[in-house]
């Protein structure tokens, strides 16, 4: 049985009837609530113009208010949750809200299109920091910023504004009062909304989840679609019935097992990857702010994107190089297998019908294991790797051994470069051995060349990252990474 | 605030009361905060309002042999199909050289040609739609580089020569030589709010069209010659962009044609709005230009002899290729006097999309190429680029000669020798440059570069007759003042800068003058708003138009009081008269009991402009705007990774009507030329397909990108010309000033061979870029070992 939508928007509770499953919150807001002040600037989630503000309740029961792309999140999404856009920063009596006037203080906006999303991400981490006295450092405004595209200013006054707003007489936000409304909208059976024939189905357990995906073995699973939502908005797509996995409770379990880190298919990229970089913080602290976009990390998950199995995905080479798991269901039961062998061919996957992502198994840090993982794009932020290394190997003594070696970008799928591993496997980690395997990647890959790099950029590049493995790893110089690298290096310049 | 950038505190205009020099802030900038600023998609729509998607070609070259419509007319939704038989009047939106087709006529020159209009209900029911059809094509032989044009002498407009002396006598003669070539990449402008265009039939045959776009005349004459009908029944409306960057001068005709020619067929209004990807695919962007030089100069450094021939891409129509090739060629000397010269420059016609105007106009293309030259004179040389760059600046008067351009115009306001001066002391540039070498002598992975470049940028259209503005300042009786002029708003703050000097002139608060949308049916025959003219034209047009009620109203006043009206004084909102000061309100009251015209026209054309294209030679520049900046970077030598450390930049405004929005155009210019030099790649695959068509592939600079030591400041001047309160124009110049950025890194790239020999970088200097200088520069390393 079909039953409206359910969301709470601009002070009240809305029942949305009316399109199809896959229309998007901006079409929504702008086409139908005739609320213009959020922009499309690309429908895929790139630009960030049409950011706003989704509030949900966590599993621990906490409201947590995140950015997102409505560009790209359809409607269904968000029984049960609020939603807040540029609309809403004005205060009862008129007044700006002080991210908004810090944006003017600041000579923040030009030709304003994209400023409503810059606020919106703004009043995001407005809502994080408050009660903390400091203004945010630029780290943590580039984080918050990383999804926001602005191409009149060069960025420097919304940097200047990030800092200022929290100066400026502080107005705080209920959250004791939403939290309220929005338990009076969570159900507790399983949601499903039709128009035209097609299914929107929101599961609320496992077993359900289960039990769907069996009886429909072609319905398309969403979670964040942040790649789905462009099926949609850029190729036009039919998705046929949907089936929603972020409402079920089961999927965003997070804990240590076995001495792995396992993570429901659920959880969003941000949520993921603070768990993760807890255990590999050098390691991976650097990928995880570079991994797409704070808006597309809040809703995107480490699940789709191991479900999805892109041969450029940044997440695959680091989870195989550490032999991490992939733990799949079906109505028949439970199955875990390594993610390596996963991957079959280019988009091809190790699954049946019926089968989807529970979780991704992760091998806590073992001793002796130096695990590095390494992403080349054209743009620090927001950007799909051209090639995305990864390497752990067990150093005892200088010598190597059960080394692993992944690559994205480099083949049909991510996957590991057995010659070279052979190749250090058993020696000294020596410069004469980093020579070797460099030379056995050439064996190893056949890279494509494309928009992103030639074929010969990405071999050559893969043989430098493993030498700079080597530099930050070897027993008789290891290097500091702020030596070796660009980004590191300038980040300890501004610091001094 | 941590920001470095201009505080903005000092007062720079010498009066009791003055609008204009003050940092007001965007005169839309509480509106675009609060989401409340009104874009062409926001406008309410009118009942019964159609939406429209173009069909686009697949091919890069082709013949049309068959289209079938039967199954886009089956999708839900769709209205009606329109192809280049339904346009009643010229098939074309060619801004200069009627070679454009609005839709094609059975050629396809690119894939993302125009070829077809769905209208349907929806915006998303017309894009579905548009996919549907089935087109039959033959496929030809496409050009798709500019290489590949110029040597099959394929053009859109005959090639261009400029000379001065004999340069290949000179060039033999000279004491070094030295050859090379250079190709610069493209450009998409990437304005965040893509083409729109919304249409809405009035009675009769008339049409008013709300379009984002920098230059309204031409789009309502487009629309006339498309629908046959007279320039007075088409009204086009323009409150705003988000964003132009010169993307929305020529090549919103398409879009408000397509929308008008589908509202007068179905009377009944239709917009059309571009998706991001149809958008990058269909219009064209900055030109990539290929270059191949020879210099010859002497031990000092001085150049002495220029030869050089570049050749665009123009794409598959002239648009505006030739105006662009000829700023590039008539910037080609930046800051400098080249002795002999001899310069050719060929608009490639290839089969790709039909580039155009973006920021800087050929400007930043011409003058990337002797920038990058001097960095190897240099270094051949053994010199410090600054050094080489100081003793080629154009000479600061008739005494010390070496003042007139290669196009004939005696520069008579240079102050590019102490503004670097300033620069480079302020920024400690030879102190770094000792430290960068030390670091660089122990760092193996990593190299620090820098770059010291200068900008000088000739303000003016080239066309002299674009050189002309109009404004209508009306004042209501109740003291209020509505402006309106030919201006257009794209977020560069016209609109603001124009605001002020009507206040300034009338004595009023900025905050008593308000202005209204671009509209043809107000001020007509305007010009674009480009070649960073705005404020320069509309800001002299308004004053012209103040002025006129200014000396009204001192007349009236001074009759009233007996006075002297050249006595009378407009100040904070005051009108001085004697003894007497009269609020501003109640003398436009009385005036207007007295039936005193409270409105007036203005209007503005830029003095002293001569242009003859056939020698290439004249005076096409009002004057020249300066700058320069100091940047450093560290480049990683295995994967070509970098990362600007620290940009210095001083920006000649002259006498700045606003710091704060002058320093805001420094700032975006410089990061959005950085992005053109470094992150930006437009890409094509093997058969003529831009794979780079959104911004998930496409990369514009992001918030990490903009350095957190970022100092930009503006040069104390004045300009010597009686521009609007002798200000300097800013929209252009400055997205020269991270020509440093580029050659910082080719720096960092030269020190892995210690320097001596030319890294051969490219742009956009990507990381794959860069890394293919540095091997470049290890193999001849290795080579001379």
């Amino acid at each position: 049985m079909s039953e409206p939508i359910r969301f709470f928007y601009r002070g009240e509770v809305r029942s949305v009837d009316a399109g199809a499953p896959t229309r998007t919150l901006l079409q929504h807001l702008r086409e139908d609530l005739h609320c213009t002040g959020t922009k499309e600037g690309c429908a895929e989630g790139d630009c960030g113009a049409c950011t706003v503000v989704v509030a949900e309740l966590q599993p621990d029961g906490e409201v947590a208010m995140k950015s997102v792309n409505s560009c790209i999140q359809f409607v269904p999404t968000l029984d049960g949750k609020a939603v807040f856009t540029i609309e809403d920063l004005k205060q009862a009596d008129g007044k700006m809200h002080p991210v908004q006037e810090a944006l003017v203080e600041c000579h923040g906006s030009q030709c304003g299109f994209c400023t409503p999303g810059f606020a919106m991400s703004l009043w995001s981490l407005y809502l994080k920091q408050e009660g903390q006295a400091k203004p945010p450092c630029r780290k943590t405004v580039d984080e918050t910023l990383s999804g926001n595209l602005c191409r009149c200013t060069g960025y420097r006054p919304i940097i200047d504004a990030a800092r200022r707003m929290g100066e400026l007489p502080h107005v705080s936000f209920d959250r004791e009062a939403l939290k309220a409304t929005l338990q009076s909208i969570q159900r507790t059976e399983m949601y499903s909304y039709t128009h035209d024939g097609q299914t929107f189905h929101a599961p609320r357990t496992l077993a359900e989840l289960a039990a769907l995906r069996a009886a429909k073995p072609t319905a398309t699973i969403v979670a964040g679609s942040t790649d789905v939502g462009l099926w949609v908005t850029k190729q036009m797509r039919n998705l046929g019935d949907m089936i929603y996995v972020r409402q079920v409770r089961e999927l965003y379990r997070m804990e240590e097992e076995d001495g792995m880190l396992y993570i429901g298919a659920a959880v969003s990229l941000n949520d993921a990857y603070e768990a993760v970089c807890k255990h590999y913080k050098e390691e991976l602290h650097e990928m995880w702010q570079r991994f797409a976009s704070q808006p597309i990390r809040n809703t995107g998950t480490l699940g789709g994107s191991v479900a999805n199995g892109s041969p450029i995905g940044d997440s695959a080479p680091w989870m195989i190089a550490l032999d991490a798991e992939i733990v799949i269901r079906s109505d028949k039961g439970q199955r875990s297998m390594l993610l390596e062998k996963f991957y079959l061919d280019y988009m091809k996957k190790d699954w049946l019908p019926g089968e989807f992502v529970e979780a991704v198994r992760i091998p806590l840090p073992r001793k002796d294991v130096h695990f590095r993982t390494y992403k080349l794009a054209k743009r620090y932020d927001q950007d799909i790797s051209a090639v995305c290394a990864a390497y752990a190997f067990t150093l005892k003594d200088g010598v190597v051994s059960d080394a692993h070696i992944a690559y994205g970008g480099m083949a049909a799928t991510s996957r590991r470069a057995p010659l070279a591993e052979a190749a250090v496997n058993g020696k000294r980690w020596d410069e004469a051995t980093l020579k070797l395997a460099m030379a056995e990647l050439a064996k190893d890959y056949t890279p494509l060349s494309d928009m992103r790099a030639t074929a010969s950029y990405r071999m050559k590049t893969a043989q430098n990252l493993l030498r700079r493995y080597w530099l930050e790893t070897n027993p008789d110089s290891a290097q500091p990474l702020q030596s070796i690298n660009a980004f590191h290096y300038a980040e300890g310049a501004v610091t001094a | 605030m941590n920001s470095k950038s201009e505080p903005f505190l000092t007062q720079a205009v010498p009066m009791a009361w003055a609008e204009v020099g003050k940092p007001h802030p965007h005169e839309s900038a509480v509106l675009h905060v609060l989401g409340e600023a009104t874009y062409t998609d926001d406008i309410p729509e009118a009942a019964g309002t159609l939406h429209a998607a173009l069909g686009i070609s697949a091919k890069a070259h082709a013949n049309i042999l068959s289209m079938n419509f039967d199954a886009v007319k089956a999708m839900p939704g769709v209205v009606a199909v329109f192809t280049h038989k339904d346009i009643p009047g010229t098939n074309d939106c060619g801004p200069i050289i009627h070679d454009d087709p609005i839709l094609s006529e059975g050629l396809v020159e690119y894939v993302g040609q125009p070829v077809f209009i769905v209208v349907a209900d929806s915006h998303d029911n017309a894009r579905r739609a548009v996919k549907k059809a089935v087109i039959e094509y033959e496929e030809l032989p496409a050009i798709l580089t500019p290489q590949a044009a110029r040597d099959a002498k394929s053009f859109v407009v005959p090639p261009m020569h400029l000379a001065r002396g004999d340069a290949q006598a000179a060039f033999e003669r000279s004491r070094h030589k030295l050859k090379g070539s250079l190709h610069v990449g493209g450009q998409e402008q990437f304005y965040l709010e893509g083409q729109i265009s919304y249409a809405i039939p009035k009675e009769g045959k008339g049409m008013l069209i709300h379009c984002s776009t920098q230059h309204p005349t031409e789009m309502q004459h487009v629309v006339a010659h498309a629908l046959h009908r007279h320039s007075h029944d088409i009204v086009v409306e323009c409150r705003r962009m988000g964003g132009g960057f010169g993307g929305k001068e020529s090549q919103s005709a398409l879009w408000a044609a397509c929308a008008a020619i589908s509202a007068a067929h179905l009377r009944r209004p239709v917009k059309l709005r571009a998706d991001r990807d149809d958008d990058m695919m269909v219009t064209g962007k900055r030109h990539c230009f290929y270059y191949e030089y020879e210099m010859g100069y002497g031990d000092d450094g001085r150049i002495v002899a220029a030869k050089v021939e570049m050749v665009t891409r123009a794409g598959f129509s002239a648009d505006l290729s030739a105006p662009v090739a000829t700023r590039a060629v008539c910037h080609f000397d930046n800051a400098y006097y080249l002795g002999d010269v001899d310069i050719r420059a060929m608009a490639g016609k290839t089969n790709t999309q039909s580039n155009t105007a973006f920021r800087g106009f050929g400007g930043p293309q011409g003058a990337i190429a002797i920038e990058y030259i001097v960095d190897e004179i240099a270094r051949n040389l053994g010199m410090d680029s600054l050094d080489v760059r100081k003793i080629n600046f154009y000479g600061r008067n008739d005494e010390e000669g070496r003042n007139v351009t290669q196009y004939n115009q005696k520069v008579v306001d240079n102050v590019i020798h102490e503004l670097v001066a300033q620069l480079e002391d302020e920024s400690g540039y030879r102190r770094r440059r000792e430290e960068i070498n030390a670091f660089n002598a122990q760092s193996k992975v990593l190299k620090r570069g820098l770059a010291l470049t200068p900008v000088k940028f000739g303000i003016a259209f080239n066309v002299t007759h674009f050189n002309q503005a109009g404004a209508l300042v009306h004042v209501y009786t109740d003291g209020s003042v509505l402006v309106n002029h030919g201006g257009t708003e794209m977020g560069q703050g016209i609109n603001t800068k124009v605001c002020q000097v009507v206040a300034h002139e009338l004595g009023i608060d900025l905050a008593m003058v308000r202005a209204s949308a671009t509209d043809t049916s107000k001020v007509a025959n305007t010009s674009a708003t480009a070649a960073s003219t705005g404020a320069d034209l509309n800001g002299k047009a308004a004053q012209d138009a103040a002025n006129t009620i200014r000396k009204r109203l001192a007349e009236f006043a001074a009759k009233r009081h007996d006075s002297d009206p050249a006595t009378v004084r407009f100040e904070g909102n005051f009108v001085h008269v004697g003894e007497n000061a009269i609020p501003f309100a109640e003398l436009v009251q009385k005036a207007y009991m007295a039936r005193i015209q409270l409105w007036s026209d203005g209007f503005y054309a830029t003095p002293g402009l001569h242009w003859d294209p056939k020698t290439m030679s004249g005076n096409p520049f009002s004057y020249y705007a300066y700058g320069a900046s100091v940047s450093e970077v560290v480049v990683d030598t295995l994967t070509g990774e970098w990362k600007l450390l620290k940009a210095d930049a001083l920006y000649d405004a002259g006498n700045s009507l606003n710091p704060a929005i002058d320093v805001g155009q420094v700032e975006g210019a410089f990061i959005q030329g950085m992005g053109w030099l470094t992150t930006e790649e437009l890409w094509w695959n093997a058969a003529g397909k831009l794979m780079t068509h959104a911004p998930s592939t496409y990369k514009i600079p992001g918030v990490s990108d903009c350095p957190e030591n970022f100092n930009v400041r503006l040069f104390k001047n004045r300009n010597v010309m009686d521009s609007i309160h002798r200000s300097k124009a800013v929209g252009e110049p400055p997205l020269l000033l991270p020509f440093s950025v580029f050659l910082a890194i080719r720096d960092a790239c030269s020190s892995v061979g210690d320097h001596r020999y030319n890294p051969p970088l490219r742009a956009p200097a990507t990381s794959e870029a860069i890394l293919d200088a540095i091997s470049a520069v290890q193999a001849a390393a290795e080579a001379a070992n």
